[in-house]
């Protein structure tokens, strides 16, 4: 219980973290492709009994470079299904040479965070750090490439190369939370948080620390839940993200609609 | 012929639906997949997969018929993404995220209740992967019969559909409801992708939808053509998949065969790879049909000569 | 603040009487008044921001207005009309999608209706028509993503005038063109409005290069308004009156340049245009 309470802190940190820029860039199908295909690695790694993290490492990393490779070529969300059917292909393919079937699937996709053991915690820690780390060393970059295309690209930045640097990234984080919080609900934790702190400030700062703080308050408020209900973490991490969103609309239409006279006028200066 | 076609193939039942199923659910994505990929909507058309899973799984829970917890959570996610939505491309992609989150979260407690409270084994194995193999007569004819309706919904809002698509602003100036239009896109993407999910599984209903009609984009020179294409890949990917799989029973005895799903994703992935090809694309791309003409003729000549 | 033109022998296609909009405490249109006419060229210049793109809004009817009357055609505007055609400012279309330029002429004809209706041979014959009218011929078999700048506005072109407008409105066109590009298309608008009988009504932050084709300016600043001919427009005392501060018109090489004095704002000056004495 404890050991679920550091690691879902963790993960909400990275995620919150990570998320932002999710958001910020648009990156919401491949920060759901890159863990939903990752499970095909821990698959394939079962099969061949070798150690399932590394499987997942290797899958999400492949599925990172293949998005953002292939991307530049094509339409983005094109290759980004394309590379995830592949994933999952391959995956129904590892399964079916392989003789654990339910359990397995159940758990690489909705984790078993109140299961993690000692051993799992320090590279939970380990890949986490340097995702954060990664994350605001790039912070800059980031920012750049996707706000002001033009003036990132006047000081040289490669918006293809950060972008793919970005999905790496995003596979870090995925390796280090699908074994134990599941490759659905890492997305959800994603998208949900910062999405909802978007709402509410237009400040990036101020909007990343909002996105880490309701990333781990949901977690915190999905581990109480599920110990008590007994029901699935993943459940209430879905459902308490929604909700915060679904709060964080409202308030910044309320918001809006007091600042309609400002708002209305800038957003025309900028439109025409 | 049998090297090719192994005994049994023609005759076998599960074999001769999983032909025509996969048929139907081909022709109808090849369709809708045109204007998912023209649209950008790809991820909402993979994500419905998943929020119709859910309602598949919610309906095994309460026990109502999975093709109506299908169909009921995809249109319900196409709703809740629609309500959500905004305009901006970005955008977009953020709501259909929250819904998906929510439905996956969904999916977990169905997933969970179903384990614990009866017998139904198998399920999350059924829902995730679906088995072209499996699917009985009256499967068959309601596919049929809804795909029917997506395809005559399509064809009444396509040309509207198609401008707002291209500019939202244009379709606006003719007086187009662009988003109603696009809100009736989506509704029947939902309903498309919510039954081929049950029908053929999850995987495949995204392969079948993005990959024959991202190919057949870049192959051709008008959309009908690129519909008439995505239809005849997607027809010839899925039995060409159903005939691997079937066959792969008998390349390794001590094995259980390999899936159909894996089959036909590799041979979409792989025909999409192909369509990238230089020499395919120059065709499709160049800027005038007569230089095209004068071109050919160029080198007809000396065979004919 | 509106000089009405003096020969006013056709009746008018779009008027403007006395429309007002404002967003929050920002006038975007404040008591605008002016006439365009069948045949003839007429330019909507102001700086950016100042408002052009929501005025030709207004006209389509995708935009209210809070008072005043806008008439298309003697008839008061209330639903969206099909007798103006519009291309705005930017139309990206991926060169992945498999459009032909024909085939995007053609949803001008039949876009805003729902069902497949078989196209006729009549159809084709006005699609043909309009794409050699614009000179675009030569790719009407090209994806429209395959396309320069200057051969896709020629196609949106085509497919604004298809339906056969009385008006068309154009938002910007020559912003993103090379020189070459804007003379031609110039050159081609003046043509389509004078053989067409269709008014042209194209909105410009910078006036010069219409200068020797624009039969009407509406001149747009802060608001404001003032419409006619551009010798009866582009003058230091009425662009004074119309900025509420003094400005010099010079006519250098065929080419106008607005000058304000020392101390006076220029923003709302159009950007190329404007010289600041200091």
């Amino acid at each position: 219980m404890i050991n679920a309470w550091e690691v879902g802190t963790m993960v909400a940190v990275v995620a919150g973290v990570v998320g932002f820029f999710v958001v910020l860039r648009g990156s919401a199908f491949p920060a759901h492709a890159i863990p939903n295909g990752a499970f095909a690695g821990a698959a394939g790694a079962n099969l061949m009994g070798i150690s399932p993290l590394l499987g997942l490492g290797a899958f999400s990393l492949l599925g990172a470079v293949a998005i953002g490779t292939l991307g530049r070529r094509t339409r983005s969300d094109v290759a980004t299904a394309l590379v995830l059917v592949l994933m999952l292909a391959l995956g129904a393919a590892f399964l079916s040479q392989s003789t654990e079937y339910e359990p397995q699937i159940f758990s690489l996709l909705f984790g078993e965070i109140l299961g993690v053991s000692t051993s799992q915690l320090t590279p939970v820690l380990i890949i986490g750090a340097v995702c954060i780390l990664a994350t605001f060393a790039m912070f800059r970059q980031l920012m750049l490439t996707c706000l002001v295309p033009d003036i990132a690209h006047s000081k040289g930045l490669r918006p293809a190369v950060v972008d793919l640097m970005f999905l790496v990234i995003v596979a870090g984080a995925t390796t280090m939370t699908v074994p134990v919080v599941g490759a659905l609900l890492i997305f959800t934790l994603m998208i949900g948080p910062p999405a909802a702190a978007r709402c509410l400030t237009h400040r990036p700062g101020v909007a990343m620390a909002l996105s880490v703080a309701i990333s781990v308050s949901v977690v915190w408020a999905a581990i109480a839940s599920s110990f008590q209900s007994n029901w699935p973490v993943g459940f209430f991490v879905g459902v308490f993200s929604a909700a915060w969103y679904g709060v964080a609309r409202l308030a910044h239409t309320a918001l809006r609609a007091r600042r309609t006279t400002l708002a209305t006028a800038i957003s025309y200066t900028a439109a025409s | 012929m049998h090297v090719l076609f192994k005994p049994g193939f023609f005759s076998n039942v599960p074999v001769r639906h999983a032909l025509v199923l996969g048929a139907i659910v081909a022709l109808v994505s090849g369709v809708v997949g045109v204007m998912t990929v023209v649209r950008s909507q790809s991820f909402a058309g993979h994500a419905l997969t998943d929020v119709a899973t859910t309602g598949g799984a919610g309906a095994a829970y309460v026990g109502v018929s999975p093709l109506a917890g299908f169909l009921g959570g995809a249109v319900a996610g196409a709703g809740a993404m629609e309500f959500i939505g905004v305009q901006r491309a970005r955008q977009r992609d953020i709501a259909t995220g929250i819904v998906l989150g929510a439905a996956t979260g969904l999916s977990a407690l169905f997933l969970y209740l179903n384990a614990t409270s009866s017998a139904t084994t198998g399920v999350t194995q059924q829902v995730l992967f679906g088995s072209i193999f499996t699917v009985d007569s009256s499967t068959i004819t309601v596919t049929a019969l809804t795909g029917v309706i997506v395809l005559l919904v399509l064809a009444v809002v396509w040309r509207p559909l198609l401008l707002a698509s291209l500019s939202a602003e244009m379709a606006a100036a003719l007086g187009t409801r662009v988003r109603l239009v696009g809100a009736a896109f989506i509704v029947s993407m939902a309903v498309a992708v919510g039954l081929s999910s049950i029908a053929v599984g999850s995987i495949l209903s995204t392969a079948l939808l993005i990959g024959p009609a991202a190919t057949a984009l870049r192959l051709t020179r008008s959309l009908r053509a690129a519909i008439v294409t995505s239809c005849a890949l997607g027809v010839v990917a899925t039995w060409a998949g159903i005939l691997c799989a079937y066959d792969s029973y008998d390349w390794d005895p001590s094995s259980h065969g390999l899936p159909v799903s894996s089959f036909i994703v590799g041979i979409v992935v792989l025909l999409y790879g192909i369509s990238g090809l230089p020499g395919l694309r120059r065709r499709a791309h160049a800027r005038n049909r007569d230089v095209l003409r004068t071109h050919d003729a160029h080198h007809a000549m000396p065979g004919s000569a | 603040m509106t000089t009405t033109p003096a020969n006013s022998t056709r009746a008018p296609v779009l008027e403007f009487d006395d429309v007002s909009l404002a967003f929050g405490s920002r006038r975007i249109l404040d008591h605008v008044s002016f006439e365009i006419r069948a045949g003839e060229f007429t330019g909507l210049i102001g700086s950016n921001g100042v408002g052009k793109t929501t005025l030709l809004k207004v006209i389509l009817g995708t935009q209210r207005i809070q008072s005043g009357d806008i008439r298309i055609n003697g008839t008061k505007r209330t639903a969206r009309l099909r007798s103006v055609g519009y291309v705005p400012q930017k139309v990206s279309i991926d060169a992945d999608v498999p459009i032909r330029s024909r085939d995007f002429v053609a949803l001008g004809l039949d876009a805003h209706r729902f069902g497949l209706r078989r196209r006729t041979t009549e159809d084709r014959r006005r699609v043909d028509e309009l794409l050699e009218a614009v000179d675009a011929t030569s790719f009407a078999d090209a994806r429209l993503g395959d396309l320069s700048g200057g051969e896709q506005q020629r196609v949106l072109i085509a497919h604004a005038l298809v339906s056969e407008p009385s008006l068309l409105l154009l938002d910007e066109p020559l912003a993103n063109l090379d020189p070459r590009s804007v003379q031609e298309i110039v050159a081609l608008l003046h043509n389509i409005a004078a053989t067409r009988d269709v008014a042209v009504f194209l909105s410009a932050h910078e006036m010069n290069a219409l200068l020797p084709v624009m039969d009407r300016i509406v001149y747009l600043t802060g608001g404001r308004a003032a419409s006619g001919t551009t010798d009866e427009v582009v003058r230091s005392d009425v662009l004074s009156a119309l900025y509420g501060h003094h400005v010099d018109v010079l006519q250098l090489h065929g080419r106008v340049l607005v000058v304000a004095e020392p101390g006076t704002t220029t923003d709302h000056l159009p950007s190329h245009e404007t010289l600041k004495v200091d």
